[in-house]
């Protein structure tokens, strides 16, 4: 049995639907009859457009007026919702956007939330959704024990965009009850020339084991010889040395990237969780007992001041 | 000013994690301690408390068998008391349940601004925060990495995919913090011995008036299933003997990446 109809958060990555959204769409079309989304971002008709190559039929758009999306998108799905327009399930991305619209709408419809699944399936009138634990070691599946609709948030790169079921994406403005009061003054968007974390081919990491802050540049030089992103284990976010948005692991990015290079990284099962699903591993650290090693198609035993400024000077003499 | 902070105490998460094999919740039986990414949300709100001029900074946290061993390090860091919440019927609380019983809490105290982080270490849910300011009725700015009250309004820098969003509301609100922003002070000598007479509030379910309404009682979900992930096999590993990197450059070349 399939679901009637599902809603997708649509978000944008640059002008573009991002990547996420459209691997929910793609999920979204082989679970339900009709996949419609809702969007908060500008230039709708473009979006609704390009949408429609995935088989969305729908976009109810959000006007946040200037607020940040998590009131105001919640606000008007709930009213729309309680007006007798309800889908069967809500699909999020685990993004920063994401996870505040379907904060509030839990309260808002007071439905529990599943986050951070990597799979779901329809079995009978049950929606089952995957996630991985305990440094993706164990699998644990959830069912909804309530009614519809049912909310749930997503991995990147849990499932694999394709166009099809091609239609014409419709628009429609919801009413906006509530915008809610957290305006957003001024945005700012960083220099960044490589591709995104999560979505980049070759996925280059820092640990710990660089030593100092300083050290983080090796990582970004090689990323960018190799054209993939720079990423970075936890314990240096929290020492501070790169930015929230740098951490992959549990807490943070999940990425599987076709290779990704781990550099001074131990591997701590927070870490792990977050690219063990890469195709190829390459690991660089001088402690050979590192749990790092034990999932690597290549070990490197040795120092990172000394292979990765080798590893480099190689790469830009080719 | 008055600061509520949301902290977690967790299983050390050095250790493997196990779910019963009964109920499958996360087993949460042993020795608990401060989730270290609450650690940037209590030294947050010590240092907003300090340059409003003073205020109190409330701990409020949910956890079993009164387990006060996180709450007493993060009142030597300095925060003046603890609200917990423990009660036999929040064991498998999802969420939603979870974000009630805070928020309830997290009212009594008063507050002109609540920090929390952006996801607990053990369950990482990532809604919490959202979802505590959603039943509180209060605007709420998460993943922030800097924070800054002025005029009776927050202001506050938001982790975004493209960068950060500069994002302004009106107090009390709530706002959860990534880590790594601010560098959280070790607790002093003189702090850990203030911390073991600070007050400690001990709340139950029905003191908050939740009965029936939280905890498993109230959870919509059931883990169905939990079987082992596929296993990764280790490959080739070798000592670097200066060579090495060759034979990274010799990977790279086979998966035709350069």
């Amino acid at each position: 049995m399939s679901l009637s109809t599902i809603w997708v958060h649509a978000e944008i990555g640059g002008d573009k639907p991002s990547s996420i959204s459209l691997e929910l769409i793609t999920k979204a079309r082989e679970l339900a009859g009709t996949v419609e989304v809702f969007y908060a971002g500008e230039n709708a008709d473009a979006v609704a457009a390009e949408l429609g190559k995935y088989g969305v039929s729908k976009m109810y758009t959000v006007d946040t007026q200037g607020n940040l999306q998590g009131v105001a998108v919640a606000s008007a799905l709930a009213a729309k919702i309680q007006g007798g327009t309800a889908p069967d399930l809500m699909m999020f991305g685990t993004t920063y956007d994401g996870r505040d619209v379907m904060g509030r709408l839990s309260v808002a419809l007071d439905r529990p939330v599943l986050t951070n699944a990597s799979a779901i399936e329809v079995d009978g009138d049950d929606v089952k959704v995957t996630e991985a634990i305990f440094g993706g070691t164990q699998l644990v599946t959830t069912a909804f024990r309530c009614e519809p609709p049912h909310l749930a948030a997503f991995r990147p790169k849990s499932f694999t965009a394709e166009p099809g079921g091609e239609t014409t994406c419709a628009v429609e403005a919801l009413d906006v009850p509530d915008a809610g009061q957290a305006v957003v003054v001024q945005r700012h968007a960083e220099e960044r020339t490589g591709p995104v974390l999560d979505e980049a081919p070759i996925v280059v990491s820092g640990g710990r084991g660089l030593g100092d802050a300083e050290k983080y540049s090796m990582i970004e030089e090689l990323a960018k010889l190799l054209k993939g992103a720079p990423g970075a284990s936890r314990a240096i976010v929290d020492a501070g040395w790169v930015p929230y948005s740098y951490q992959v692991g549990q807490t943070g990015k999940v990425v599987k990237p076709d290779i990704y290079i781990a550099c001074g990284i131990s591997g701590a099962t927070q870490h792990m969780v977050g690219m063990k699903g890469s195709k190829n591993i390459i690991a660089i650290n001088k402690d050979r007992e590192a749990p790092i090693f034990s999932i690597a198609d290549l070990g490197i035993v040795g120092d990172v001041h000394k292979v990765l400024p080798a590893l480099i000077d190689a790469l830009k003499n080719r | 000013m008055n600061v509520v902070v949301c902290v977690k105490q967790i299983p050390d998460p050095a250790v493997p994690g196990q779910l019963d094999p009964e109920t499958h919740f996360l087993k949460r039986e042993g020795k608990l301690i401060l989730d270290d990414s609450d650690a940037y949300g209590v030294e947050m709100a010590l240092q907003l408390a300090t340059a409003a001029g003073g205020g109190d900074v409330t701990l409020v946290s949910m956890a079993p068998n009164s387990e006060t061993g996180g709450l007493r390090t993060a009142l030597a860091m300095g925060a003046a008391k603890a609200i917990l919440v423990s009660d036999d019927s929040l064991k498998g609380s999802d969420a939603l349940s979870t974000a009630k019983v805070l928020a309830a809490a997290i009212k009594r105290a008063e507050p002109d601004l609540v920090i929390t982080a952006t996801e607990a270490t053990d369950g990482y849910t990532g809604t919490v925060p959202e979802q505590i300011a959603a039943v509180l009725g209060l605007p709420s700015i998460t993943f922030a990495k800097k924070i800054e009250v002025t005029d009776g309004k927050v202001k506050v820098e938001r982790q975004t995919e493209a960068g950060f969003d500069e994002v302004e509301a009106p107090l009390p609100a709530v706002v959860s913090v990534t880590a790594g922003v601010v560098e959280p002070r070790y607790p002093s000598f003189k702090g850990i011995m203030a911390a073991k007479s600070k007050p400690v509030d001990t709340l139950s379910v029905a003191d908050l008036g939740l009965d029936g309404q939280v905890g498993a009682a109230a959870a919509r979900q059931e883990i169905v299933s939990v079987v082992p992930a596929e296993e990764r096999q280790a490959g080739e590993i070798v000592e670097d003997d200066g060579e090495g990197f060759q034979k990274v450059i010799a990977f790279l070349e086979k998966q035709k990446v350069i």
